[in-house]
């Protein structure tokens, strides 16, 4: 299938509004291919905004989006569908959806009048389930799941839509360490199958473990891209969060951890 | 089936069920001939064609709004309509077309002053707020209504039996003149169902399946302004009904909104057609308005929807 194979996702000088009001001005971003890429940065830096505007929710009132070259906003939006899919925070189902319901909605982009529900749907939703680990839970209804359960459907249903790109707004907020981890490796997995994936993350711990590159935010403004051992320092940590902090290297990993995080003085 | 049978057979006047069916095989009495296919087959008709409407109207606006209370009523659609429809009649509209026309456009208009009014607080996609709006503009729109009744007296009788809600001697040149727009409604229907559905999960999970939310939107409130106008103009202003018959059709289809639109097909009918039976015996010899039977039925309805502790999210 071609358009499972890859597409390439950059921003050009966007400047991103909510009304009058200027969330973020001038960013320039592109997604590294095949790679989990986390955009950081304290509450309110324009992070879920900037995702937003990559994912074609928000219209950019300067620069462009281009999605393999292409503004995005001047693509047919189902065209988009089948490249890009996106994990909205704010999602909700009706009540009684199941777990198998909500992953056949991943097909939508691709299906039409003249094309029903085929073989080929079927099979693609059983895999997206299966690389979800949800088998045993696909005819259970969504509000009778846990948190982490729950997001590992919504991703099943990404996963369904058959991208190349993956981007997900705070996949883990609200979920305990064990479910969170659950989600990051589920993300990790499908990076190792060749997505290109974008997340919000909230933790800079779990984006510092989970992603291969880290894109760091403050008041609308990219102040610093790279690979996150590189980026991550204590200085860093001071500018995003307003926190003094020591880094070590995790034994297992190689990835940083903050240690002893302290207010500045 | 049942019911449309039940609805030809029985009814207030002095014609009993074995001469009704002597009529429908083209026997009987000329007066039991008359009272059949000239009074009880349109009326009959009348019902299941408002019934459509109105059950699809309310299932669509449910699944726009996201909230199983949304009705018709609720949004300030049969009041923009009933509103449109006093107003012609204050100023002598008798045409069934014109009448109908004139539904429509007002029940369009009471979308689009709910519309408008919630962008006024540019907040027009929050669907919490289109019904808040709605409600304010069904209770301006009522108010308006009895004003216009005041004006004119002889205008003033017309209106209020009218707005009870009937289907009893209404013309088949009306159910001629909604017919189209019907048509029109149901295909619409039929087009934004999948992108209704996907709207379920959420405006930016919908987007992100490639569809477009403000379209779907637009589409969505023409079918429900063309269905609620013709209903109305055809039946008047019938309380309850776009709420009861979606309530029906999602308790048999589950959570997805394309089963529910097609069961409401049969559902909506179904139920205005046993309301307006019913209306007819409860109170023989004469009748009790078909929109009091309606509200009879509904309000228990909503009370148990409510009553079920929280609401069903959609």
């Amino acid at each position: 299938m071609s358009h499972t194979d890859t597409a390439t996702l950059a921003a050009e000088r966007i400047t991103l509004a909510h009304q009058k009001y200027i969330v973020a001005e001038n960013l320039d971003l592109r997604l590294p291919t095949g790679r989990v890429t986390a955009i950081v940065g304290p509450n309110g830096c324009g992070k879920s905004t900037l995702l937003n505007g990559l994912a074609r929710i928000h219209v950019p009132k300067r620069g462009a989006v281009l999605l393999d070259g292409k503004d995005i906003h001047r693509l047919p939006s189902r065209e988009v569908a089948r490249k890009l899919a996106l994990l909205p925070q704010d999602n909700s189902a009706p009540e009684g959806l199941t777990v198998a319901d909500l992953v056949r909605f991943g097909r939508q982009p691709h299906q039409g009048w003249m094309k029903p529900w085929s073989e080929e749907d079927q099979r693609t939703c059983d895999r997206a389930i299966q690389a979800a680990n949800m088998s045993d839970l696909s005819g259970r209804a969504l509000e009778t799941l846990s948190g982490g359960q729950r997001q590992r459907a919504w991703i099943a249903m990404a996963v369904a839509q058959r991208t190349p790109l993956l981007l997900l707004d705070e996949p883990t907020s609200a979920l305990d360490l064990g479910h969170q981890i659950e989600v990051f490796e589920l993300i990790r997995e499908l990076s190792r199958q060749g997505k290109t994936i974008a997340m919000v993350v909230h933790d800079l711990a779990s984006a510092c473990r989970y992603a291969d590159h880290m894109v760091a935010m403050k008041q609308g403004c990219i102040i610093g891209q790279g690979a996150p051992h590189e980026l991550v320092t204590p200085a860093l940590v001071r500018e995003l969060y307003g926190v003094s902090c020591d880094l070590i290297h995790d034994p297992a990993t190689g990835s940083p951890v903050l240690v002893n995080v302290r207010r500045q003085h | 089936m049942l019911v449309t049978l039940a609805s030809l057979l029985y009814g207030a006047g002095p014609v009993s069920a074995g001469d009704a069916i002597r009529a429908l095989s083209g026997g009987g009495s000329s007066e039991a001939r008359f009272v059949i296919t000239e009074l009880r087959v349109p009326r009959t008709l009348i019902a299941l064609t408002a019934g459509l409407a109105l059950g699809l109207a309310g299932a669509l606006l449910q699944a726009l709004t996201r909230n199983p209370l949304a009705e018709p009523g609720l949004l300030g659609v049969s009041a923009g309509s009933g509103f449109a429809v006093a107003l012609a009649i204050l100023l002598g509209a008798t045409t069934a077309t014109l009448t109908t026309l004139v539904a429509q456009a007002g029940a369009l208009a009471g979308c689009a002053l709910v519309i408008a009014a919630t962008r006024v607080q540019g907040m027009g996609n929050d669907p919490i707020r289109l019904v808040l709006a709605g409600a304010t503009m069904s209770a301006l729109l009522l108010a308006l209504t009895s004003m216009l009744m005041l004006l004119d007296q002889r205008a003033a009788d017309e209106i209020r039996f009218w707005i009870t809600g009937s289907v009893a001697g209404k013309s088949l040149a009306m159910l001629e003149a909604t017919l189209p727009s019907i048509a029109v409604a149901l295909l619409l229907s039929a087009f934004v169902a999948r992108p209704l559905a996907a709207m379920a999960l959420g405006e930016k999970a919908a987007v992100g399946l490639g569809h477009h939310p403000g379209r779907i939107r637009f589409l969505v409130i023409i079918s429900v302004a063309l269905l609620v106008g013709a209903a109305t103009a055809l039946a008047g202003p019938l309380i309850f009904v776009g709420l009861v018959v979606p309530f029906i059709a999602r308790a048999f289809a589950g959570p997805d909104i394309r089963k529910t639109l097609w069961l409401c097909v049969p559902t909506g009918p179904a139920v205005v057609l046993a309301a307006d039976v019913v209306s007819r015996l409860i109170a023989r010899p004469s009748e009790m308005p078909l929109g009091v039977v309606t509200a009879l039925i509904g309000a228990p309805v909503l009370l148990i929807i409510v009553r079920a502790g929280r609401l069903p999210s959609l």
